[in-house]
């Protein structure tokens, strides 16, 4: 039972060597591309980006394969209650009607219902790649530099970092709670009842919070000793100059979302992409 | 005391302190003065008021914690009321305890450059300063190694250098041995001490372990209880002036056996390093003192109860943690298991206790294979005790908390009231059967996860480091208590650093090094044994130095005298006591 | 008594926002309890963010879920924003908790319970019978029907969750709390308590 945030892929790849804070940049436009578009083919376009970077990161299939079996069954759930429970949410949303075959009862297959089904799948899968891209090609050294560089404040950012540094840490004392409740003989298994799974949850939870209570009393006395928060800002030891490769990349991910705004607006004149008019 | 014609750096004046919370002050009429260069040690039992004295001196009082402060305090010329902890954090550097706590950054470098950050300095010259402090302490080739990759004496030595960066006046070092095994810890106190020869700083201990300490010399040791200065001279005055058991602080080993020797000590012998101390009278009445001593003979001839047989595991399946690791543990033990960080000794007990599963070799209770048995069963006959109470502890009361093992299994309410009234009279905690467990001190809580063990009637115990940050008291005490455990047949293994326990309390100690066992021997054997000491990171004893200085031709068999005469003392304060 | 602002973002604050992030993220990997409805859980994790809230406050409690809600969904690849954006409103609202209730001073009673149970289920509903629903509909165009179907089901798990965890955890941890300062001198810690 562990698992690594960040099992680093050291591979010396362009997407390694980008600056973080253009990395983050990148990674947020792409994402709201996805989000606000509803065009099958600006999405489409953003996957076929996301599985090329996919592809030069290095990251490899079996660092992910548990992952992708996951999301592909959430998917499939996602897909089989929408039908399940909206099947005319196609046509309501695109106004028209055309039908492939008719299932059971209120059950009818249509041509904008499919459209919107999988434009709806294809939006999920398409931000997936693109934070596992991130997070796996991303030095947690730089993450908080590079979020306090794209404006968030110095406090914040810093706390994503200290969750990354004492996550393995907390993470080993869960399980020497864990351990050491079962030599008890506490029973993780599923024949207990709701109460007593609640109490065994909390015969681990008590003790694991307790210790981290006391932990944050170390930790910010440290910090304090070393003059955090004296200044309204503070500078990054693993920050790194944005260089001309990493403006490029801003640039051009910049244009795809102005492109897919520009699509929205203008040329659909909504965030659907209607084929049917 | 130190004449000094200079202006005092740290000034005391009828100095006090009560937190909120308390209900009395904590510190009351501090007279100190501490003069720019000097090394100085705080010593004192836990309680003292010795952290206290520190959290004043670094700014968390009363930055951090609150309270009633009365009298002055001046630090560098300044008021201590009127600064800031960022003024202060530039005067005074702060080296915890705890080194993982203090360990902000993701890699060693972040962690150095941790207050140049702060003060918003330019990245490059960050790097510069970075590396030159790292150089100071040895770190500069591990700049990008993150904090678990390192062992407890380099994250020491990367906190040193984080707060060295800001070139601070003083340093001072709160329980810097705490956490280090023996070996780390004479490192620590050597680098401490060559940076304050070739620094001009002001230097201040705070630690427990007078001896370990003075493996290096200090100007002056300053003696804190109950709240007060009870002695503050130099080291060769303290060692000769009997102040140091009466306040709960042990005194040099060597010097305990000069003392039982009848030697009587003076500062001129220079006591406070068993390499320099004149020894000119000594040493014929150390020999004659061998002479009487009683050993004990008795041999365990029990048969085994837990035996590992050539037991292999990884964790990768590439690295071997363990290599055909064999060793026997006989009925009514008391055992060390001792090693280095990563030797092994973890990985073991989890092997024993079901939580992991050897790749090959046996192990054996009472001559059955334990293979098929489950975490649950096996807990029935070993009962294993983790290092940090807190991270066993669930309920809020004791008698709960003690009874949670047999509430588990289905025991009917009785017959657990019964167990777990047994269990607390055992562990002497019958009067606090009501109490939340909050209320109690570290060695009650110990105590407490040792009773919810016991109801479980288990026919060994294993501790691990059960006495890890503990003073002298609170060690003997829990120890004391562990010793009668196993005089009433209880069968006790302690994986351990610490070299006093191994020496006073286990017969047998078991070493551990790179997963295979270089030593299974006698405690006066293992720690005089040069090679041993060596591979596991441990430190010889000053007991074998003064045989040496006192040409006793067998250090081993001294050290096994020294034990044997401790042990009948014990035993007759024991029967004093009953 | 000192005031207790919310609002406050000190060392020690920020420092709980990490420890709390790490804490959510590692029990909502490892500890889920289900329920006597099939494949519905109980996610203790929520939980711990009321009790932070309880404790710190809404930045705390905000930034502790809103990290450990990105951070687990980039590692299994469930960016969905809609329900990230919701598990920060229902954090921030869990905070309000720090205010009203004295966990610190061991004073945590009836009146107490009470109030904790009020915010936690305010900010559950918003957050998931509101929130979410309206975003997954903006963002996502999910059918309506589905939304808050699932809304319904996430919104409820998390009420009692938190209202029979949350409230555990308060009432153990303000058992640690009364008897300190009341009991005289410690004969261990005694100097580092303040």
């Amino acid at each position: 039972m562990k698992i690594n945030l960040f099992t680093q892929s050291r591979e010396d790849t362009f997407l390694r060597r980008m600056s973080g804070v253009a990395k983050l940049v990148c990674f947020l436009l792409l994402t709201f591309t996805v989000m606000l578009s509803y065009d099958i083919r600006v999405i489409a376009f953003t996957i076929i980006l996301s599985f090329v970077m996919f592809h030069i990161s290095k990251v490899t299939w079996r660092q992910i394969r548990v992952i992708a079996c996951i999301l592909l069954l959430f998917l499939l759930l996602n897909a089989l209650f929408t039908f399940l429970l909206a099947p005319e949410q196609g046509v309501k949303i695109y106004g028209s009607r055309h039908e492939i075959f008719h299932i059971a009862g209120r059950y009818t297959l249509t041509q904008e219902q499919l459209l919107y089904m999988s434009s709806k799948l294809l939006k999920y899968v398409a931000v997936a790649p693109l934070g596992l891209i991130f997070f796996l090609c991303t030095d947690p050294s730089e993450l908080a530099a590079s979020l306090n560089g794209i404006g968030m404040p110095y406090k914040g950012a810093y706390a994503v970092s200290l969750t990354l540094r004492y996550f393995p840490d907390l993470q080993r004392d869960y399980n020497n709670i864990s351990m050491s409740q079962q030599a008890r003989g506490l029973e993780m298994s599923k024949k207990a009842g709701f109460a007593s799974r609640v109490k065994n949850a909390l015969a681990i939870i008590v003790p694991l919070i307790f210790s981290t209570l006391e932990r944050i009393e170390v930790i910010s006395n440290a910090m304090d000793l070393r003059a955090f928060g004296k200044h309204k800002k503070r500078t990054w030891y693993s920050a790194r100059k944005i260089s001309r490769q990493d403006i490029l990349a801003i640039a051009v991910t910049a244009l795809i979302f102005a492109v897919s705004l520009y699509i929205t607006f203008f040329i659909n004149h909504s965030r659907f992409y209607d084929p049917f008019a | 005391m130190q004449e000094n014609d200079r202006e005092p750096i740290i000034v005391f004046d009828n100095f006090g302190f009560q937190y909120f919370s308390q209900a009395e002050p904590t510190l009351a009429g501090i007279d100190l003065k501490i003069y720019p260069g000097e090394k100085a040690l705080i010593v004192g039992p836990s309680g003292s008021g010795k952290s206290t004295l520190g959290h004043c001196l670094n700014g968390l009082i009363p930055f951090a914690y609150k309270g009633k402060q009365t009298g002055t305090l001046t630090i560098a010329g300044a008021c201590s009321q009127e600064q800031t902890i960022f003024d202060r954090s530039k005067v005074v550097g702060t080296v915890l305890q705890d080194s993982d706590g203090q360990f902000v950054g993701l890699t060693v470098g972040e962690d150095i450059a941790f207050a140049l950050e702060n003060d918003c300095m330019a990245t490059p010259e960050m790097h510069r300063r970075v590396e030159q402090a790292a150089a100071m302490v040895d770190m500069d080739s591990h700049l990008k190694n993150s904090p678990n990759e390192l062992s407890g004496g380099q994250k020491q030595r990367t906190a040193l250098a984080g707060v060295m960066i800001d070139d601070v006046q003083i340093l001072l070092f709160d329980e810097p041995l705490a956490n280090l095994d023996p070996a780390t810890g004479k490192t620590a106190i050597e680098i401490i001490d060559n940076i304050h020869r070739d620094t001009d700083k002001t230097v201040i201990i705070i630690e427990h372990r007078l001896e370990d300490v003075l493996h290096r010399p200090v100007d002056r040791v300053i003696v804190v209880d109950d709240g007060r200065i009870v002695a503050d001279m130099t080291p060769d005055e303290l060692l000769c002036a009997g102040v140091l058991r009466a306040h709960g602080i042990r005194e040099p080993l060597y010097v305990t056996a000069l003392k039982y020797a009848g030697v009587s000590l003076t500062p001129d012998m220079r006591p406070s390093h068993v390499e320099s101390i004149d020894l000119t009278d000594a040493d014929t009445k150390l020999r004659r003192w061998l002479t009487t001593v009683q050993r004990d003979t008795a041999v365990n001839q029990n048969p085994p109860v837990l035996s590992v047989e050539d037991v292999s595991f990884s964790y990768d399946g590439k690295r071997d943690v363990l290599k055909d690791v064999s060793f026997e543990i006989r009925q009514g033990e008391m055992v060390s298991i001792v090693g280095r960080n990563g030797a092994g000794k973890t990985t073991i007990t989890q092997l024993m206790c079901g939580f992991e599963t050897e790749h090959s070799g046996i192990i054996r209770y009472q001559g059955e294979d334990i293979a098929p048995h489950s975490i649950r069963e096996r807990a029935e006959y070993l009962g294993l005790v983790m290092q940090n109470p807190n991270q066993m502890i669930s309920e809020a009361m004791i008698a709960d908390e003690v009874g949670l093992g047999l509430k588990l299994r289905g025991i009917p309410s009785e017959e657990r009231a019964e167990r777990v009234n047994t269990a607390l009279r055992v562990c002497d905690l019958s009067p606090y059967r009501s109490w939340p467990i909050a209320a109690l001190s570290f060695g009650q809580k110990k105590r407490v996860t040792i009773a919810s063990m016991l109801t479980l009637n288990p026919k060994v115990l294993i501790l691990d480091e059960p006495t890890a940050g503990q003073d002298f008291r609170h060690y003997t005490e829990i120890m004391r208590f562990l010793a009668r455990l196993n005089e009433d047949g209880l069968t006790v293994v302690l994986i351990t650093h610490d070299m006093h326990l191994m020496l006073e309390y286990t017969p047998r100690a078991i070493v551990l090094s790179d997963g295979e066992v270089i030593a299974d021997a006698p405690a006066s054997e293992v720690l005089t044994d040069a090679g041993v000491i060596e591979r596991a990171n441990l430190k010889e004893t000053s007991l074998y130095t003064l045989t040496q200085r006192a040409h006793i031709e067998s250090g081993t068999d001294f050290v096994q005298s020294f034990i044997d005469h401790e042990k009948w003392l014990r035993s007759r304060s024991d029967d004093g006591d009953g | 008594m000192e005031q207790k602002k919310l609002f406050t973002f000190s060392t020690r604050i920020l420092v709980a926002t990490a420890l709390g992030a790490a804490l959510f993220f590692i029990l909502n990997t490892f500890v889920r309890i289900p329920t006597p409805v099939p494949a519905t859980y109980i996610m203790p994790s929520w939980a711990i963010a009321a009790f932070f809230g309880a404790l710190f406050g809404p930045i705390t409690s905000a930034l502790m879920t809103l990290i450990a809600v990105i951070l687990s969904g980039a590692i299994d690849g469930g960016m969905w924003w809609s329900w990230i954006i919701a598990g920060g409103v229902a954090g921030f609202i869990y905070g309000f908790a720090f205010k009203f209730v004295n966990v610190n001073r061991g004073e945590f009673k009836l009146k107490g319970i009470l109030i904790f149970n009020a915010i936690q289920i305010a900010g559950n509903v918003i957050a998931w019978f509101v929130v979410a629903p309206v975003l997954d509909i903006l963002i996502y165009a999910e059918p309506v029907e589905l939304v808050f179907l699932q809304g319904a089901v996430a919104g409820l798990t998390n009420i009692i969750g938190c209202a029979v965890i949350g409230t555990l955890l308060l009432l153990a941890y303000s058992a640690t709390r009364s008897k300190e300062g009341s009991l005289k001198k410690d004969t261990d810690n005694a100097d580092k308590q303040a």
